[in-house]
């Protein structure tokens, strides 16, 4: 029987950048509205997964050439990273600092150092989710 | 009335309409015969429903509290464009699984492609 995933195929073009600019979106807020690391990072693997659905295994495989679980080896230095960075200022582990910064496109932004621990949270999310979800679909 | 007022009628009024038009779609998947039917109602309807009561609080909070939610705009566009290919992803299945039509269908048109096949 011949497929003919057209109108799937093409909503999911357009759907994909839009779940993904969410979890963005879901990610930066996470400081000040509900959000985070977490469930960005679900939403983004969530975005991951409807390619997955509409294209197969390999086409999905040759957009994102993603090692997975390098992904969550990243992630986790990032953790540990921004945790043994308050070490050097002779500070407790995990201490977190911010500061107010003029950049150029932003303005008057607060960067905060939790916004790297978070980015480790993100990473180890997507590497996790998706490393199930391609070792159950790979399996016959 | 002032306009405050009156923006709150009109949001209100959004609302009622969506939770009008999903307990009609609520009722068309009771009452209609087969998968394809109910599907033409549940997801037409409902897809209608959930836009208004979005449009709705949309509103509320924008002439309200002033406060502009980008995201229920995005949340409109999204249901928008996934609901109606949802329920065509579902009908097609249904169709390729063989679920058969209602009694009362007088033509098949799909029949002969699929056949073709």
């Amino acid at each position: 029987m011949k497929t003919n995933d057209l109108i799937l195929q093409t909503v999911t073009k357009v759907a994909t950048f839009v779940i993904v600019l969410f979890s963005i979106h879901i990610f930066f807020a996470g400081h000040y509205t509900p959000g985070g690391g977490f469930i960005g990072g679900l939403m983004t693997s969530s975005a991951i997964i409807l390619l997955l659905l509409a294209f197969d295994l390999k086409t999905v495989k040759a957009i994102l050439p993603v090692n997975y679980l390098l992904l969550v080896a990243v992630g986790l230095v990032f953790a540990v990273g921004t945790g043994t960075g308050a070490l050097f200022f002779d500070a407790p582990f995990l201490t977190h600092a911010y500061h107010y910064f003029d950049l150029p496109l932003f303005g008057h932004t607060s960067l905060h150092t939790a916004v790297l621990f978070d980015t480790g949270v993100y990473l180890v999310v997507i590497g996790v989710t998706m490393t199930i979800i391609q070792t159950i679909g790979e399996s016959e | 009335m002032n306009a405050e007022m009156i923006s709150e009628w009109i949001a209100g009024g959004f609302i009622l309409l969506g939770t009008v038009l999903t307990l009609l779609s609520g009722v068309g998947l009771i009452r209609l015969p087969d998968v394809y039917t109910r599907s033409h109602a549940a997801s037409k309807s409902t897809t209608l429903g959930v836009l208004f009561i979005l449009l709705g609080a949309f509103m509320f909070f924008w002439i309200d509290e002033g406060y502009f939610s980008i995201r229920l705009l995005l949340g409109i566009f999204f249901v928008f464009l996934t609901a109606p290919v949802a329920g065509h992803i579902i009908c097609r299945a249904a169709y390729r699984s063989n679920v058969k039509l209602a009694d009362r269908t007088v033509r098949d048109d799909l029949k002969k492609y699929m056949k073709a096949e």
